[in-house]
């Protein structure tokens, strides 16, 4: 079953199709990987899905509905989730003050409620906090879940975006880089955890650049380059596409090539 | 267990300064220093509101003092021109506010940074001259004098009364506030803070949390207001003005943003300082710029946050 699809999106900055009629066909509890060189429109995709840019053509249905255009907040309470590249940690609250905010499509107090501290928030205070522990042991932060959010290592703030947006009780997660930074050892533990994510049934989108992730766990995988579609396959297919080899993992060769010469 | 609870998180520094409230006037000389801490305790209401905006949502208001004017008239209109009660013309100025700030709110909040404090401030100062020309209803900038405030037969008047009014209703309203950090409305606040992009993508409706926290703000600066009126038992445009304005988020800088007893603190810092500095005659203002530039510079956060992380530190 089709829990997530695109059809044909594409949007342009400056004349540049940084995403260039991308269409996507995600299966429900599967690990659904999308790759490519810097630039190729990664970001640019998820961006599009999670509702933060409008695309200039093509369709997102999530679930079975089309969900083109909806804002961010709409699509979360639709059951979509993601992390970020580039950090988007709450630095000012507490760890596990971050993963509570995960729960909030889940919270039903009212304003006056909150101002009041009626019996019902304390309650509900209660379950977010255990839900949201909950999140942070699953990523392995249970430990820190008292600390400021800014003073853990940069390893640990990927997964306590994790940990948030699996707080929301999402039907689909896209992560976007979450090994990067990341040592071999978390690169590892992201492993466990993202197996241990699609186990409870969740859809995982992962853009990543470390090809040893990606061809572990990936059910399937999109490769993109210039905006477009290079190729869609398994693991097996996509390492022995001669188009992906020289586009993507040629490249990727001649800058390991590199770095063992330098 | 439920009341230990109580204590020991949220509402203990609000019990400490209850503690505290009764015990100040027995070191009172005089009316006088009734008169100066009942004002500590009104300004600290409005800053608290602007603290849920600035300190822990993190959207700018330069025009706050625009709230506190229409609380201000409010209580001086209605009796004066409309016949109605004083505590009823209190509730409508609150309800004023709450429109006005839903009104402007949306529009305006939609800014970010230095383009909101601007629009702000430009609000702000679109209140005060509306304050000063509409001359038949304000008494213009000669101001207008306010009716005491009467319940079920009882004059609230005099400096000593008017300690005990304003110093359980910042009470209350530091209870409401700190109640609200404490929710889930106030974690959508914070998160706001720091990333809008993540909240959005958590569920949390920023334009209409932000909108929410401006009105629950001008309502607290209206309250405040209110009570600044029938308290002094006059009102002019000034109360309402742009350099109000800066007073208050001053205030809240001083004592820290995100810190609602820091609010409390920045508001005494600020009314108290210059009664104090006065022997200094021509120096005064001088004085205080550097006093206020000192605190920022040495006790960086806010006097209340660096204390707090002084005391953290010592501990073992
Ligand atoms: N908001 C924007 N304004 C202008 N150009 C943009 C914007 N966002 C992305 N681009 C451009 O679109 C192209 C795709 O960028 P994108 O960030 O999606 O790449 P990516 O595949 O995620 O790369 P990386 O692997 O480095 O993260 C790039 O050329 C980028 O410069
Ligand atoms: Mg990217």
């Amino acid at each position: 079953m089709t829990i997530l699809s695109t059809e044909r999106l594409s949007i342009s900055f400056g004349g540049v199709r940084a995403v260039d009629a991308v269409s996507l066909e995600i299966d429900a509890g599967k690990v659904f990987s999308i790759i490519g060189p810097n630039g190729a429109g990664k970001t640019t995709l998820f961006n599009i899905i999670s509702g933060i840019y409008v695309p200039e053509e093509g369709r997102v249905r999530l679930a079975g509905e089309d969900v083109t255009g909806l804002v961010p907040e709409r699509l979360a309470r639709c059951g979509l989730s993601r992390t970020f590249q580039n950090l988007q940690i709450f630095f000012r609250m507490t760890a596990i003050e971050n993963v509570m905010v995960g729960r909030h499509r889940h919270e039903t107090t009212g304003i006056l409620a909150d101002l009041l501290h009626l019996p019902s928030v304390g309650r509900q205070n209660e379950r977010t906090r255990a839900a949201a522990l909950a999140a942070l042991d699953r990523v392995g932060l249970a430990a820190d879940a008292e600390r400021p959010a800014g003073s853990l290592a940069y390893g640990a703030l990927k997964r306590l975006e994790i940990a948030r947006a699996l707080a929301s009780e999402p039907k689909a997660l896209l992560l976007d880089e979450p090994a990067a930074g990341c040592n071999p050892v978390e690169t590892q533990e992201l492993e466990r955890v993202i197996r241990s994510i699609v186990k409870d049934g969740i859809t995982v989108v992962l853009v990543e650049h470390d090809m040893r992730l990606v061809m572990n766990v990936s059910d399937r995988i999109h490769v993109l380059a210039n905006g477009r579609t290079l190729a869609e396959g398994t693991a097996a297919e996509v390492r022995a596409n001669p188009a992906v080899i020289e586009a993507y993992l040629g490249v990727q060769r001649s800058r390991e090539a590199a770095r063992a010469v330098g | 267990m439920n009341v230990r609870v109580l204590l020991n998180s949220r509402l203990m520094a609000i019990v400490a300064v209850a503690g505290i409230a009764a015990v100040l006037p027995a070191f009172f000389p005089s009316a006088y220093y009734y008169r100066v801490a009942a004002l500590v305790f009104v300004f600290a209401l409005a800053a608290i509101g602007l603290n849920l905006l600035m300190g822990f949502a993190g959207q700018v208001s330069l025009g706050h003092a625009g709230f506190i004017g229409i609380g201000a008239y409010a209580v001086a209109v209605g009796p004066t021109h409309f016949g109605l009660p004083p505590w009823l013309s209190f509730v409508a100025g609150a309800a004023l506010s709450a429109i006005v700030a839903f009104l402007v709110g949306r529009p305006i909040l939609r800014l970010k940074g230095h383009y909101l404090a601007v629009a702000t401030l430009g609000f702000g100062v679109l209140l005060s001259i509306v304050f000063t020309n509409e001359a038949k209803l304000t008494g213009g900038p000669d101001g207008m004098s306010v009716p005491h405030l009467v319940l079920f037969g009882w004059a609230a008047r005099g400096s000593e009364t008017w300690y005990w009014i304003s110093a359980v209703s910042f009470m209350i309203g530091a209870a409401l506030a700190l109640n609200l950090l404490d929710s889930p409305a106030g974690r959508a606040l914070r998160a706001i803070h720091d990333s809008e992009v993540a909240a959005r993508m958590l569920g949390i409706d920023v334009a209409r949390m932000k909108l929410t926290v401006f009105v629950i703000s001008a309502v607290y600066a209206s309250i405040a207001g209110s009570y600044l009126a029938l308290f002094n038992g006059l009102i002019t445009p000034e109360v309402s003005g742009f350099l109000r304005s800066i007073e208050l988020v001053a205030m809240v800088v001083l004592g820290g943003m995100g810190s609602i007893m820091g609010s409390l603190v920045g508001s005494a810092i600020l009314v108290v300082l210059p009664q104090a500095l006065t022997f200094l005659h021509d120096y005064e203002h001088m004085a205080l710029g550097l006093i206020l530039m000192g605190v920022l510079i040495f006790l960086r956060g806010g006097v209340v946050p660096s204390v707090a992380a002084m005391f953290a530190r010592r501990r073992p």
